[in-house]
């Protein structure tokens, strides 16, 4: 890879101009990352685009303080520049002794069969075409399709200060297809829009997995624009809802998963900071993050610290057991770093983040699930959340959603939203499904200013009671 | 400024002549490597940030950097590609590449680069440059950022933590270059500043509240310890804050809440979105779509403005659109793509990153200000007075609201209580028809603007 001409001499003489000033610690972060994207848009290529990116991010840590500089340009002086801008963070100290650097070794969570650099780019666009003439064959209603594919390998190579050395080497990628479905004519004309895609650590065999060919996405962003034509004004306040499978970890995402990274509990700003051992959740409630699921989205072979990715459970039968930790808490609590210290790119510091974060399955039969609700709404597919750290509350946005009544699925829904408060959320989970799902969607997670690709998932869960945010009173 | 000027930690201040000349060299290579057209973007910016914790410096981060973005046309198919890495041997191949990549892509007669004489010919000087931003270094930024910290940590015994305060420069330039008949450059500065406190609640719950600046000059900038105060008091106001019951009811918007109501515009009121049939404004202009009290403007004239620029991201000559007035919509913003495939003129309302094709965008898009004394809005028996937004709850193809929201309650004219953890609903067309006052408070800190404003009736879910 190119990474490979950053020699352990030159990574020593950097960490050396990074300790200079006295820092306690310091680490590099070398990133190269080359990504490609087709569109296809009213059945035509408009345009293909790539790109390429290449620097070196160097991080001096003294006590909680970081020191941060980032370079684009690889030229020694330039980098040993960067490594002193970090270094200014500290002001006095001893010099470092001599670093002794060794290899991390790596499991390969991300095996890939058919690596997409290795095919022409008409193939790619074959498969946005198969998708565009799956969805406009799905139902004359549908008047236009947009379709997308991209991809990108990212390399990392993370030095540390510690001795520590580790390369990976991440794919990603990402199918989208959106659909316009109109009925009518003039001022009674409707029209409704409809997403469905995927993402993953794959190669192009990614669309023969379930569900992800791009027949079967094309007609899903279609279904979902033409169910939608006739939805009706979603309900205002609070009801019984019940939640599908998979997508529906935004909820845990949202709810409980940032308030359980360290950092907030750190700083004391979170509503689960002093919490563990403690229970906060529904004991049903199980969640786990896990870095090592095979070719998901959120996957690390390690994170952007030079960490191992883990699985890690964060809340075992309702009681909080851990948060996820970057190097920086994890020094903080004394405990060992849980292999969620990601960054966006080599231009931003590592914060403790997630990877995938889900549910872990109950014993219940979804269908009973949704037959014991009398009056309430069953909520598929979701736009995505946001969380207010300090008190709590969370939103997230419903794209699928039905009325529930006396057992059975009846009206579609317009969009709408849900809001709750995390703790007080997860206390009201009363019934909990076999079914679980980790959604193959495209889920990004923002966190001051950052993003980095997450996986989510859930069984069916039923929720005693959750404020609905439509426009109809009852 | 000279190129050659330094600052303490060495690297070169952005130079937009620099970045010019580089546009202007990939331009060459790419019509050399077989290119019938083409047009390069080419940014380079410093940033620095610190943060202050409590007292204690948290981070420290400062950097430059630069990249390239071309978008060329062979055959009237296109290719969008972006580099970082200067070097005249990998300028060569990149644009080599870039060609070749173009024949991927299907001929698209909408996609060719504008007609010349659409181009920009004088730039106007919209002030975007303050020489003494330069001087606010670290030392600087810490001083600014302890002061503010202290300042509210220091009013109000309840106030027992904190997110910190921090302070945030960026000095950028950047050049466009197109074989269509124009290069161009430009450069600015910005400045910002924030404080989060956080107080501890009777309920176990935390309350955090924010309060920050920004300015392109640091004369705009302000007092940290009275951004400090300001951050202060709004956090102690939310101690107590609860639930109100489901039910409809007037909703007050403060600026920074109805900036992101302003901002949902910017995606209906694109010329891209209505080619698309993906905007629920599509065959309604000249029909009302707001009360007549609304005036809609993107105007990138603004001097100082934060989205302000001499020219758009095709190199068309900038220019003030008014979208909506008297509630009457005007015009949908069209770049050239836009305005071709809807047989129009382009706006001049094209943005350009470097990873991306031009697409339509806002400069800064403001909902003018009224005559209604602000603090009047809040005359209402009962009302919601909403301070924060949350969530993403806004479907643009069918105009359908809602959010996540917090603020105060209103009873007989006062803010009685704190509210959070409920929803605010309305269908777009409705909420904006609603508005029936717009105070004079128009808030002018970040690219979308907008003052106080009112809308007569929203669907509140909550207890």
């Amino acid at each position: 890879m190119i990474l490979d001409a950053i020699d352990v001499t030159l990574a020593e003489r950097l960490l050396a101009a990074a300790l200079g000033s006295g820092g306690d610690y310091a680490d590099l972060y070398f990133e190269h990352r080359a990504g490609a994207d087709f569109v296809l848009e009213d059945g035509r290529v408009r345009t293909v685009g790539r790109g390429v990116t290449l620097g070196l991010g160097v991080r001096v840590l003294r006590g909680d303080a970081t020191g941060y500089a980032y370079t684009e340009e690889l030229a020694e002086d330039r980098m040993l520049e960067a490594a002193r801008t970090a270094a200014q963070i500290a002001s006095s100290g001893a010099a470092p002794g001599p670093i002794s650097i060794q290899p991390v070794a790596l499991a390969d969570r991300y095996p890939v069969s058919e690596p997409t650099d290795a095919r022409a780019g008409v193939d790619k666009i074959a498969l946005l075409r198969r998708a565009d003439a799956a969805a406009r064959a799905f139902d004359p209603r549908i008047v236009r399709v947009e379709a997308s594919l991209a991809e990108e390998q990212r390399e990392m190579l993370v030095v540390t200060s510690d001795g520590h050395l580790a390369r990976d080497s991440q794919p990603m990628i990402r199918f989208g297809v959106s659909a316009v479905a109109e009925e009518g004519e003039g001022a009674s004309r409707q029209r409704q829009v409809g997403r469905s895609g995927g993402a993953g650590r794959f190669g192009l065999e990614f669309f023969a997995r379930p569900g992800q060919s791009p027949e079967e996405q094309g007609r899903e962003a279609a279904r979902l624009a033409i169910g939608m034509l006739h939805a009706v004004e979603a309900p205002a306040g609070p009801m019984e809802v019940v939640l599908g499978p998979g997508e529906s970890g935004i909820l845990l995402h949202e709810a409980v998963g940032h308030g359980l990274e360290a950092d907030f509990a750190r700083k004391r700003t979170s509503n689960y900071a002093d919490r563990i051992g403690q229970p906060v959740a529904s004991s049903l409630c199980t969640v786990v993050d896990d870095g090592t699921v095979d070719n998901a989205r959120g996957s690390i072979n390690v994170d952007d610290e030079g960490n191992p990715g883990r699985r890690n459970v964060l809340i075992e039968n309702g009681v909080l057991v851990g948060y996820m930790q970057d190097r920086l808490s994890s020094k903080h609590f004394g405990i060992a770093p849980s292999g969620n210290g990601r960054r966006q790119s080599f231009r931003h510091e590592p914060l403790p983040r997630m990877t995938n974060t889900f549910l872990a399955p109950g014993e219940d039969d979804p269908e009973e699930i949704i037959k014991s609700v009398t009056r309430g709404v069953y909520a598929k597919r979701f736009a995505g959340g946001q969380v207010n750290i300090s008190n709590g509350d969370f939103v997230f946005a419903l794209t699928e959603s039905y009325l529930i009544e006396d057992g059975k699925l009846t009206a579609p829904l317009k969009g709408t939203n849900l809001i709750g408060n995390g703790p007080e959320v997860l206390r009201n989970v009363t019934m909990l499904g076999s079914d679980f799902e980790l959604s193959q969607g495209t889920w990004t997670c923002g966190k001051d200013g950052q993003s980095v690709p997450v996986g989510i998932g859930t069984p069916t869960m039923k929720i005693k009671q959750i404020t609905v945010g439509g426009t109809k009173t009852r | 400024m000279s190129a050659a000027r330094v600052e303490p930690t060495g690297r070169r201040l952005p130079d937009p002549k620099t970045c010019q000349r580089l546009a202007e060299q990939m331009l060459a290579l790419t019509l050399k490597a077989g290119a019938d057209g083409a047009e390069v973007l080419v940014r380079d910016g410093t940033e620095l940030e610190v943060k202050v914790r409590l007292g204690e410096t948290e981070l420290i981060k400062e950097a430059g950097s630069r990249a390239l973005g071309l978008r060329l046309l062979k055959d009237a198919r296109s290719a969008v590609t972006y580099t970082s890495d200067f070097t005249p041997a990998a300028m060569e191949r990149f644009a080599r590449e870039s060609v070749e990549l173009a024949g991927l892509s299907e001929p698209d007669p909408a996609g060719e680069l504008p007609a010349r004489e659409e181009m920009a010919r004088e730039l106007p000087d919209l002030d975007l440059w303050d020489e003494s931003v330069l001087s606010l270094d670290v030392a600087e930024g810490l001083r600014r950022a302890r002061a503010g910290e202290a300042a509210a940590m220091k009013l109000d015994k309840r106030i027992t933590n904190s997110d910190g305060a921090v302070f945030g420069r960026s000095v950028g330039a950047s050049a466009f270059a197109t074989s269509a008949g124009f290069s161009g450059s430009a450069r600015g500065t910005h400045v910002s500043f924030a404080v989060e406190p956080i107080c501890d609640d009777a309920d176990g719950k935390k309350r955090n509240g924010v309060y920050w600046s920004a300015s392109r000059f640091a004369s705009g900038l302000g007092d940290p310890e009275a951004i400090g105060l300001e951050a202060a008091r709004r956090t102690l106001a939310k101690l107590g804050a609860r639930k109100i019951p489901t039910g409809a009811a007037p909703v007050v918007f403060s600026p920074e809440a109805g900036r992101g109501l302003v901002g949902q515009l910017a995606g209906v009121l694109s010329g891209g979105a209505l080619w698309r049939r993906s905007t629920y404004l599509a065959g309604r202009e000249g029909t009302a779509v707001a009360s007549s009290l609304c005036e809609l403007v993107d105007d990138p004239l603004i001097r100082r403005g934060p989205g302000s620029r001499a020219y758009d991201g095709e190199g068309l000559p900038s220019r003030t659109n008014v979208l909506v007035s008297e509630g009457i919509l005007r015009t949908f913003l069209c770049d050239v793509y836009a305005a071709r495939k809807l047989g129009r003129r382009s706006t001049g309302s094209a943005t350009r990153a470097i990873g991306g094709g031009p697409h339509v965008g806002v400069s800064n898009l403001i909902l003018r200000a009224g005559r209604t004394p602000a603090a009047e809005l809040e005359r209402l028996d009962r009302g919601l007075y909403v301070t924060d937004l949350m969530g993403f709850g806004f479907n643009a193809v069918t105009g359908d609201y809602s959010q996540g929201a917090g603020g105060f309650w209103i009873e007989r004219g006062e803010r009685a209580f704190p509210v959070t953890e409920i929803t605010v609903s309305a269908s777009f067309d409705d909420l904006w028809k609603r508005v029936d006052a717009i105070g004079d408070d128009l808030d002018t800190r970040s690219s979308v603007q907008c003052p106080t404003f009112r809308v007569t009736e929203m669907m509140i879910a909550g207890s």
